[in-house]
């Protein structure tokens, strides 16, 4: 097990991590304050990506393909708001998850016809091609890099948003009890649509940044849907902190435990059954890391309302 | 005056057969099914009902879940996954019996369900929604994972499993019988669960669960109880399933198939019971139909239900209601 | 002295800064009906709520019938004989009324994990149901789905479910709430003639119903018993009438 090989697993932990809090964020803010399961929030991470591709396609720059895309999923968002989510909104969570499920498959299925079922690509913009050396013998793609750090910036920046301004501190309150700051006089509609565009745009800017690492192809957003339940579920409905904590931590148990589950069983076992249950281990870790967190805190590391 | 009391509290008993109406109904379709087949020559509907009734089976259990207990979960066709499993990867090692795999599925999806029902269950609402989801996709991962099981691919089996050694399972319309036996099996036990001791306990904690506390009873414990039955009657539907198609697979498990069980039971009707086994019926002839008529199914399938929940939640359900309210349902 | 049926040891509760419950110690001695007075902010229901174990105080200890129930769950202290009515109606609107207390009955009537048998046929707990639907006087809307009642009626039923458990000790919050003249006179008179049979803990707003009934009286102001003592004392107590009873005497 080489040192540098465990160096790039951590870095594409905090990769995938940073993309995980990303998607996480938005879907904790929605479901903190407005109390409504999101399904459809993976779809807005492909239509990011598919955006990306199909506007880079038109004008051949990464920065304006960028900016477009942004602002057509927003926009896109806002329209899936306006006519179906937000007559979820009183709904029971039965009748969200029916309905965010219909809109998963309405969105495979289009992106499907649009774009065709084969992959995508997206090629790096020109400035972050390449390989950086991070140490002697490591070698690390730039665009995954300016991941993480893009990642981590948004981080930071939501957190200032959400501590130090006014919008951020009705949002804390809406996710700890959205009635009573209804009841005090805010406008809870435009918090809500505020609170879905910026979710729909976190979830839109990881699909793009993404775009260049990996295939674009309908179904993608499924997936990491599921583990960005696992993140906020683990980090506590509502809390961006705890989504950001959580989002960290999967993406490097999950990265590391599929890297190092058949070397790290081997220690224990022969080399052949560790072959065999590492893969299905690997895939078990951050579900059963889940369950403990779940056992010992229900509601979370950082719940929002606060058990 | 406490007897006569006590009649008239029990009296609705004469009302009580037309509420069998509808399920008799069903079953009698069922049960004509292969005859029909036979004599328009149409073997395909044997395959398409028997389907029908295997994910019938699993969603009678789902309703349990859902309709009964107020238990949202959206990973129940991981217990079809592991009862399939169970079949294949006993057949992958020479084991063949019904005897020993119909109760191995059970036992194995039972295991799950106490395992994840006892983390799930100490959370509520949305947490139990999303962790039934993470818990689904987990076990489709470690089948994706089993390359010697055929990993993505899935596994063949040989052939169904036999009988204490007799091929009793082979033939389609033998299969479709025995399907038949244990779709009714699973409603009637469901049917009874729900009226004994244990359903009322939690058909009252799905009302009000501060209540039932008060009065003395641990909520998590009987639902945890529900959950495993529910997850064992999901095993029998998952042999069913894999002896069905001699073929198991991930996809078996995956989330959309989750999803859709979800879907079957409250297209009949959340619940009723009967309402699950006309929603699998419906759903899946459904499928059926549309995809032979329409290769864009699911684009239409997605908006559709958007709009069953937006507009209609009467809609399909509100019509089998209307059914059954004019069947006198108790 | 007789062993306390519920004795609160320097109860404390907080919810973030605010101090719902400050240091409150409590002895309820068997077969009487103590009364919590206070007025609306005093933290009564909190405190009921930790008493039947829905809320975990943040300090202190519970002892129910001698012994520590602090860390039981409430179903744990249900089936040791704690009962309580809810300030707000708590009852199974979807179910018959009768069956609103057959369950109070099942809960400790033998295992409830049987998976046959119609449960509502079974006379085992249907009579005793019935029983206490009569001395709450709604025997005859046994049959009627519970959230099809009258506010009178759902009072009646939410004491016949309390009643149904056969309780050591009967919490009682705010019985008189929400109801008329004549179904308060009908409460009161219940509650004298069970006033022997068990002891009873009573959370009341009604003065008249609170002097009629309470053996004694305890006065809780923002979370804290101001005093506890017999009903002439404390009504009298220049303290208690400066904080609370000068608003409530008629």
């Amino acid at each position: 097990m080489s040192g540098t090989l465990f160096l790039v697993q951590i870095l594409n932990g905090l990769q995938l991590g940073v993309l995980l809090f990303l998607i996480a964020a938005g879907l904790t803010l929605v479901f903190g304050v407005m109390d409504f399961i999101n399904l459809a929030h993976g779809v807005q991470y492909m239509l990011g990506a598919y955006l990306a591709v199909a506007f880079y396609g038109i004008v051949g720059n990464f920065l304006a393909a960028l900016i477009l895309a942004l602002l057509a999923a927003l926009a896109f968002g806002l329209l899936l708001e306006f006519l179906v989510f937000r007559h979820l909104y009183a709904r029971d969570h039965l009748d969200q998850v029916i309905a965010t499920f219909g809109i998963i498959l309405f969105l495979n299925h289009a992106v499907r016809m649009i774009w065709g079922a084969a992959p995508l690509t997206l090629p790096v913009p020109d400035f972050f091609t390449g390989s950086v050396v991070l140490k002697a013998g490591l070698l690390y793609p730039v665009w995954r890099l300016v991941i993480i750090a893009s990642g981590l910036s948004v981080a930071a920046g939501l957190y200032a948003l959400v501590s130090s301004t006014r919008i951020g501190m009705l949002v804390r309150a809406g996710a700890t009890n959205a009635r009573m700051v209804s009841a005090l006089g805010v406008n809870i509609e435009r918090l809500f649509m505020i609170v879905f565009g910026f979710g729909t745009m976190l979830a839109g800017f990881a699909g793009i940044m993404i775009a260049p690492v990996i295939s674009v192809e309908p179904g993608m957003g499924d997936n990491i849907l599921i583990l960005a339940f696992v993140v906020i579920v683990i980090g506590g409905i509502g809390s961006i902190r705890g989504a950001f904590v959580a989002a960290l931590l999967i993406g490097l148990v999950d990265t590391l435990g599929r890297s190092f589950s058949i070397d790290i069983l081997r220690l224990v076992m022969g080399p052949s059954p560790a072959r065999m249950a590492g893969p299905a281990i690997a895939s078990m870790l951050i579900y059963v890391l889940m369950a403990v967190v779940l056992y010992v805190r229900p509601s979370g590391l950082f719940p929002a309302r606060g058990r | 005056m406490t007897g006569a009391a006590l009649a008239t509290a029990s009296g609705a008993r004469a009302l009580r057969p037309a509420r069998d109406i509808l399920p008799m109904l069903i079953f009698l379709v069922f049960a004509l099914l292969p005859i029909v087949a036979s004599l328009t020559t149409r073997q395909y509907l044997l395959d398409v009902g028997a389907r029908m009734m295997v994910f019938a089976v699993a969603a009678v259990a789902l309703d349990l879940l859902v309709g009964y207990a107020g238990l949202i979960s959206f990973g129940h066709a991981a217990f079809i996954g592991l009862g399939a499993y169970a079949v294949g990867i006993l057949a992958a090692h020479g084991i063949n019996d019904a005897l020993v795999a119909l109760p191995a599925a059970i036992a194995v999806s039972m295991l799950f369900a106490w395992l994840t029902g006892i983390v799930c269950l100490r959370t509520k609402g949305a947490y139990f929604i999303m962790i039934t989801l993470a818990f689904g996709q987990m076990v489709y991962f470690i089948a994706t994972s089993l390359a010697p099981y055929g990993g993505d691919n899935g596994l063949t089996i040989a052939a169904r499993n036999t009988v204490a050694g007799w091929p009793l399972l082979k033939s389609d319309r033998a299969f479709y019988c025995f399907t038949l036996i244990c779709l009714l099996a699973t409603y009637l036990f469901c049917r009874g669960l729900v009226v004994s001791r244990f359903g009322r306990v939690l058909r009252g904690t799905k009302e009000n669960a501060t209540r039932m506390a008060t009065i003395g009873f641990n909520a998590r414990r009987f639902q945890l109880v529900a959950y495993v039955i529910a997850g064992g009657l999901g095993g029998v539907s998952g042999f069913l399933l894999g002896n069905s198609t001699e073929f198991v697979s991930p996809e078996y498990m995956s989330w959309q198939r989750s999803g859709e069980l979800i879907v079957m039971v409250i297209l009949g009707g959340v619940g009723t019971l009967d309402g699950a086994i006309i929603g699998s019926a419906v759903y899946l002839f459904a499928e059926e139909w549309l995809s032979r008529t329409f290769e864009a199914w699911q684009a239409i399938f997605g908006p559709l239900l958007v709009l069953v929940v937006l507009f209609a939640r009467g809609g399909l359900i509100g019509l089998t209601a209307q059914l059954r309210r004019r069947f006198g349902h108790a | 002295m007789p062993e306390p049926v519920l004795r609160l040891e320097g109860l404390r509760k907080n919810f973030g800064s605010l101090v719902v419950t400050d240091d409150v110690t409590l002895d309820v001695v068997p077969g009487e009906m103590h009364a919590i007075i206070g007025p609306n902010g005093a933290g009564k229901t909190t405190l009921i709520n930790q008493i039947s174990g829905l809320i975990p105080p943040d300090e202190g200890r519970i002892l129910f019938a001698g012994a520590d129930v602090t860390g039981l769950p409430p179903e744990a202290r249900a089936l040791r004989g704690l009962a309580r009515s809810f300030q707000i109606t708590s009852i199974l609107p979807g179910f018959s009324v009768l069956e609103n207390v057959a369950l109070a009955v099942q809960a400790r009537a033998g295992s409830s994990l049987r998976f046959v048998g119609r449960a509502a046929d079974e006379a085992a707990l249907n009579l005793p149901a019935m029983a206490a639907l009569e001395q709450t006087g709604i025997a005859d809307r046994a049959r009627v789905p519970a959230g099809e009642l009258s506010h009178g009626e759902k009072r009646a039923l939410e004491l016949a479910i309390a009643l149904a458990m056969q309780p050591t000790l009967l919490l009682l919050d705010e019985p008189m709430a929400g109801i008329g003249r004549e179904e308060t006179e009908r409460q009161v008179e219940l509650l004298l003639r069970l006033k022997g049979e068990m002891t009873m803990v009573l959370v009341e707003h009604d003065m008249a119903a609170v002097f009629a009934l309470a053996d004694r009286i305890s006065v809780l102001i923002r979370g804290r018993v101001l005093v506890t003592g017999l009903p002439e004392a404390v009504r009298a107590d220049p303290q208690v009438v400066t904080a609370y009873l000068g608003e409530q005497m008629e």
